[in-house]
């Protein structure tokens, strides 16, 4: 399992999907992407890693990604067709009003 | 964390399209990163630890900020207004280094700065140097694996000390990446979207708006030094969506498009302001120029890496349109704390909270709150909170107004007074076009009130008279107790008031 530390960058291992995490969690979770835990940036991918086909929400670039709780963020870097999920329950995008722009 | 990434995934995303522009020169997202990468080769010899600018915005100005960022150094903009010797007492705390500057500047300093004590040096590269090093065929470029540390020291900023001598703001990374993340949206900016850039490096708002257009996508057009005219010129040939400007920048473009027949900037979309107080007269003047034009008031500080608060375009065409006093007033309040900010006013003596209405001190807490200045640590506290030492007040709907720094507050006889409750009062005669108030030395009261007073051109008036206008309106230990008349007041380049060079011309004249 990766380091979960804010700042950390993940990638999926069953799709396209890379991330950062934003708001690291404070206690072990199991996040994964497409169904299959996340891996390091760098990392290589299990031999046997297949995508879930129920878990192809896909990612956005550029969206932030949260739990309930707010206690896990994650930011899209790379967009990939897997969903996004901690401990089984998925992610959500945060909502943010737009903001005008102020410089 | 670290301010790479959000260029790597714009150049990911959109690196065919402009990033920056000066001039004829122009360099697009793939090209800045590319650049960036060559930069952080050059200096990540493990001796460099700061990398300093000396300059004008110029397509030099992201590469520095963002190869800085990629090879883990601070980036330190330095004032290209200051004296010599302040310069170099700035560039001094800044070794070992590197210092990036203007080919003319370059050659005071020679190759190298060596630091007072003659301890350590700081290598000296002119900015055309670095342009072409840059773009140089084959250039080696680090491996794209820059620290992801949020603690990493970003950006070093010296503040602009109109109270005393500057001190080292640190932003880091993850102070600016929260800020970015937390106010913009990815790609949110169309392709066609340009915004004009007459902020200078060294002031926050100049750093700040080139990382939030690198997220956005945003083609930024860089005019350094900025004259209304050139601005206009350039709003116009450039086809300008979007820009910010101080309040003395704005001023002064109202007045070039007023003595002007031409139309105005038809591709003028968005206009945002902020960096010192914006006189009412000047925003409805300008909103009746730019009806089609988007306002934006934006309140931050360097210590608070930018924007905290915004006024929005509905609250001002809001606030322009209603006939309601309290809607009417928001005009010159700063709006309502960023979602990602919270706001607390406090009483200045026992520190408690105060309900909306009741002004005092205005703290903040946020991720992009930094609070800290280098040599003296961290000024939030437990909780996380700032004191931004700008007071002011909530209204009932939680827009926030503000009333001057703390330092420049007046102490009668015991009684607080704002310098601009006071100045208001003297720009509503009509003689008088500006005003500065500050607090002197009193036997009698501890402080006493002194203002300086411009007038409108060919106006008359006299201290007795602008005496009687203050008593009439406020109370009696409002009034001056002494009126100078001046030509001008002393500002900075972003139109904050040097209120610190006011006090000492009074000083100096007992």
């Amino acid at each position: 399992m990766p380091t979960f530390k804010a700042g950390a960058r993940l990638k999926s291992a069953v799709c396209n999907s890379e991330l950062m995490l934003i708001v690291a969690p404070s206690q072990d979770v199991k996040l994964t992407c497409g169904g299959a835990e996340v891996i390091e940036l760098g990392g290589d991918p299990p031999a046997d890693a297949a995508i879930d086909p129920e878990q192809k929400q896909g990612t956005q670039m550029g969206k932030r990604y949260t739990n309930e709780s707010g206690d896990i963020e994650i930011l899209c870097t790379k967009p990939g067709e897997g969903g996004l999920a901690v401990d089984g329950v998925a992610l959500a995008v945060k909502g943010a009003k737009p903001l005008p722009s102020s410089d | 964390m670290n301010l790479m990434m959000l260029l790597e995934m714009a150049a990911g995303a959109f690196g065919d399209r402009v990033a920056f522009q000066n001039g004829d020169g122009r360099l697009t997202y793939q090209e800045l990163f590319e650049a960036s990468g060559v930069l952080a080769a050059s200096l990540s010899d493990g001796r460099i630890k700061h990398l300093a600018m000396l300059d004008e915005s110029t397509l030099a100005l992201p590469i520095a900020l963002f190869g800085a960022s990629w090879a883990g150094v601070p980036f330190a903009p330095l004032n290209y207004r200051l004296t010599d010797g302040e310069l170099d007492s700035l560039i001094g705390q800044l070794h070992p280094g590197r210092l990036i500057t203007d080919a003319a500047r370059a050659k005071r300093f020679g190759d190298r700065f060596v630091s007072p004590d003659g301890a350590d040096y700081i290598d000296v590269h002119s900015r055309e140097a670095l342009l072409e090093s840059v773009r140089a065929d084959g250039a080696e470029r680090r491996d794209p694996n820059w620290s992801m540390e949020p603690e990493d020291t970003a950006i070093l900023l010296f503040t602009s000390g109109t109270t005393g001598a500057p001190k080292a703001a640190v932003l880091r990374q993850k102070h600016l990446v929260s800020y970015v993340l937390g106010t913009v949206e990815f790609m949110s900016a169309d392709e066609k979207d340009a915004s004009l850039n007459c902020v200078p490096p060294y002031h926050i708002a100049g750093m700040a708006a080139i990382v939030s257009s690198v997220y956005s996508g945003r083609r930024v057009v860089q005019l350094a030094n900025f004259t209304a005219e050139s601005w206009l010129d350039t709003a116009r040939a450039q086809e300008i969506t979007h820009a910010f400007v101080v309040p003395t920048m704005l001023a002064r473009i109202i007045d070039a498009l007023e003595d002007r027949t031409e139309a105005g900037i038809p591709s003028l979309r968005a206009l945002s302001y902020g960096g010192g107080k914006m006189p009412q007269a000047v925003i409805e003047k300008a909103m009746r120029l730019f009806p089609d034009c988007d306002f934006t008031n934006a309140y931050g500080l360097t210590e608070t890496s930018s924007t905290i608060s915004l006024l929005g375009p509905e609250a001002h065409r809001e606030a322009m349109s209603s006939r309601d006093d309290v809607i009417r007033r928001r005009l010159v309040s700063v709006g309502q704390p960023l979602p990602t900010i919270e706001v607390s006013i406090r009483d200045a003596e026992d520190g408690s909270t105060l309900p909306a209405g009741e002004a005092g001190l205005i703290f903040v807490r946020g991720e992009q709150v930094s609070g800290e200045y280098r040599g003296q640590g961290s000024l939030l506290d437990d909780e996380g909170w700032f004191n931004t030492r700008d007071g002011g007040h909530l209204d009932e709907g939680g827009y926030l107004f503000l009333a001057g720094r703390v330092d420049d507050v007046i102490v009668r006889g015991g009684e607080n007074m704002s310098p601009g409750e006071i100045e208001d009062v003297l720009l509503a005669h009509a003689s008088v076009s500006d005003a500065a108030v500050v607090g002197i030395p009193d036997e009698q009261w501890g402080e006493a009130v002194a203002a300086v007073v411009v007038l409108e051109e060919g106006a008359v008036s006299s201290v007795g008279e602008l005496q009687q206008w203050v008593k009439d309106r406020l109370r009696s230990s409002r009034t001056p107790q002494r009126i100078e008349f001046w030509d001008e007041l002393p500002y900075n380049e972003t139109g904050k008031l040097l209120r610190r060079k006011v006090r000492e011309a009074f000083r100096e004249s007992d």
